[in-house]
């Protein structure tokens, strides 16, 4: 709308109390985060923060934690985004085929999904206790017999893996279904119409029209996953605490504990740029090579 | 031929159906296996082998779990920061939205890329900076504290959802209303916010669920054991009686009716939250 004199303050005035809020909690904290990394910064009052340059940075990639967390996040994100995005993918086919009952799945697949991570990480917690009456130790060895013996999920570094990330995917599967279920409904049916004159079957369709046709979905979905798997923390802290021997820690974990454990804030902030750098370079090559040919 | 084609798509309806049931069992047997537990005496937690329909069911827990550890505090917390989260993203929220969805002024373009790209970044990213903030500014072991962490932190996206919606809207109404001699303020109580219920509703009930669920920034700034809210006692609960589940679960399912109540009521919202934005055709 065109506004002339003391009303083009108007959009301001509407904007006015929104913006500060989120100037100061958000803005500020970003510039000053950039600040703190660059000092050897002093939490209590009283004591001179030092300016150290870019020494907190040299810390982070000369510090052998950094490298194995940046690998156990690697790991973690890879994982659990690919069952995501199959499972997620798997359920909406099937749901959206599912005329009868369509709500009532949907709505359950999604419940973990807004369900607190404190809960449900306790809730695995609880599933995969180390000994032989903890459920899932149960199921695999005295009902389906995968196992001979019970497995000390929580003890050694390796099978402590299986909860957190069969966590990931179980409470994050419900979303990406959710955002597929979304696209496939958007799919004009008159393709699939022309797929099956042309003699196409089911795969035959799911390939040539459903994927392609989807294909803007896959990268968002693709990419905000990724996004969620460089920022897992909760089920980490609360299910292994990053235990055994710091084996299942995360970026996370590892900026908090700096922080909040060492009170080492210039290193932790100088970590908190580097995960976003991080997260940025992965994010615009994911849309990069991906969104070619495509409008997204 | 009808007939036909319905006996040779029987087999494939029961097979979709199988693995659907399949998939349902996996995503609600813990949370079964959680309600059976909440109902398990202390001894029968780790009874081998593990009972799914508990063979004396209590309410101990729940008795306990309320009772207990200020636990009636810590809802009344929650519920307080919720319902102040979602008042504030409402009104500010909306207000964003309105001046981006219908003005042209100068700056708009910044503001905007600023809140789009601050979406991208990680949230936790902020919490040293965040954490001096609040500590200078005296909101440790407040809950407004957490009010401003978590409207701020929800802004970027709600305020995107909703200047998409009411850039949806008729403007002829708002044109009779300047005729009329109304301002844009009338325009915006008494026009954009009755159209936008289905929105604003979405808004709210996201802003609701992430400031109950919320757990790393109440850990961090809240010391004070009755300042604490359900994520937080909680998981104090777990460390405390570690091996009581049964108390654990009994006061983990009294955070989640909530959720659930609210969940199953107001489902639609959801879909339309999610979506929008989302998927493009």
């Amino acid at each position: 709308m065109r506004l002339h004199g003391f009303q083009r303050l108007i959009p301001y005035l509407f904007l006015l109390p929104g913006l500060l809020l989120f100037l100061t909690w958000m803005v500020y904290p970003l510039l000053r985060a950039l600040q703190i990394s660059v000092y050897d910064w002093k939490l209590l009052p009283g004591q001179v923060s030092q300016f150290v340059g870019l020494a907190n940075y040299r810390e982070v990639f000369t510090d052998p934690i950094f490298w194995s967390t940046l690998r156990n996040t690697l790991m973690y994100t890879v994982v659990t985004v690919t069952g995501q995005m199959a499972l997620g993918l798997v359920a909406a086919l099937l749901v959206h085929q599912a005329v009868r009952g369509r709500i009532f799945f949907r709505t359950l697949y999604y419940f973990p999904v807004i369900t607190s991570w404190v809960i449900v990480s306790l809730l695995f917690k609880y599933l995969f206790d180390s000994s032989r009456s903890g459920l899932i130790n149960y199921l695999l060895v005295a009902v389906l017999h995968l196992l001979p013996r019970e497995i000390g999920w929580l003890s050694d570094a390796r099978a402590a893996w299986a909860p957190i990330m069969s966590l990931g995917v179980w409470k994050g599967v419900g979303w990406s279904m959710m955002i597929f279920l979304a696209a496939l409904q958007m799919v004009p049916l008159e393709l699939y119409e022309v797929a099956s004159i042309d003699g196409a079957g089911g795969w035959r369709k799911l390939w040539n029209v459903t994927l392609p046709m989807i294909r803007p979905t896959l990268i968002f979905v693709l990419v905000m996953l990724v996004i969620g798997g460089f920022q897992a923390f909760i089920s980490i802290y609360l299910i292994t605490a990053g235990g055994p021997m710091q084996r299942t820690e995360v970026l996370l974990s590892h900026m908090y504990n700096q922080g909040f454990k060492y009170l080492k804030f210039g290193y932790g902030a100088a970590l908190s740029y580097v995960l976003a750098a991080i997260i940025a370079t992965i994010s615009f090559l994911q849309i990069k090579f991906l969104r070619r040919g495509v409008e997204v | 031929m009808v007939e036909k084609i319905t006996a040779r798509r029987l087999p494939r309806r029961l097979v979709l159906y199988a693995i659907l049931v399949l998939g349902a069992s996996l995503m609600a047997g813990p949370f079964l296996y959680m309600i059976s537990t909440a109902f398990k005496g202390q001894v029968y937690v780790f009874e081998f082998p593990p009972q799914f329909i508990p063979t004396h069911p209590t309410i101990e827990n729940f008795v306990k779990a309320w009772t207990s550890n200020n636990f009636a505090v810590y809802f009344v917390n929650s519920l307080v920061v919720a319902v102040a989260t979602m008042t504030v993203m409402i009104v500010l929220t909306s207000m964003m939205a309105y001046a981006f969805a219908r003005f042209e002024f100068a700056g708009k373009n910044f503001f905007f890329y600023t809140m789009l790209a601050m979406m991208m970044m990680p949230a936790m990213m902020l919490i040293f900076p965040q954490f001096i903030l609040a500590r200078n500014l005296n909101l440790l072991n407040k809950l407004p504290g957490l009010v401003v962490v978590y409207a701020a932190g929800g802004m970027a996206f709600n305020t995107f959802l909703l200047r998409g919606f009411f850039e949806g809207l008729p403007r002829e109404l708002e044109e009779a209303v300047l005729i009329d001699g109304g301002g844009y303020f009338t325009i915006f109580t008494h026009i954009i916010l009755p159209l936008s219920t289905p929105a604003l509703a979405t808004v709210g009930i996201f802003s609701f669920l992430g400031s109950w669920d919320e757990f790393i920034w109440a850990l961090t700034v809240i010391n004070e054991a009755k300042k604490r809210t359900l994520p937080i006692a909680i998981a104090n609960f777990q460390g405390q009686h570690a091996s009581d589940w049964g108390l654990v679960f009994a006061a983990s399912l009294i955070a989640v009716i909530p959720v659930l109540i609210i969940y199953v009521s107001l489902q639609r919202y959801f879909v339309q939250g999610l979506t929008a934005g989302a998927v493009k055709g």
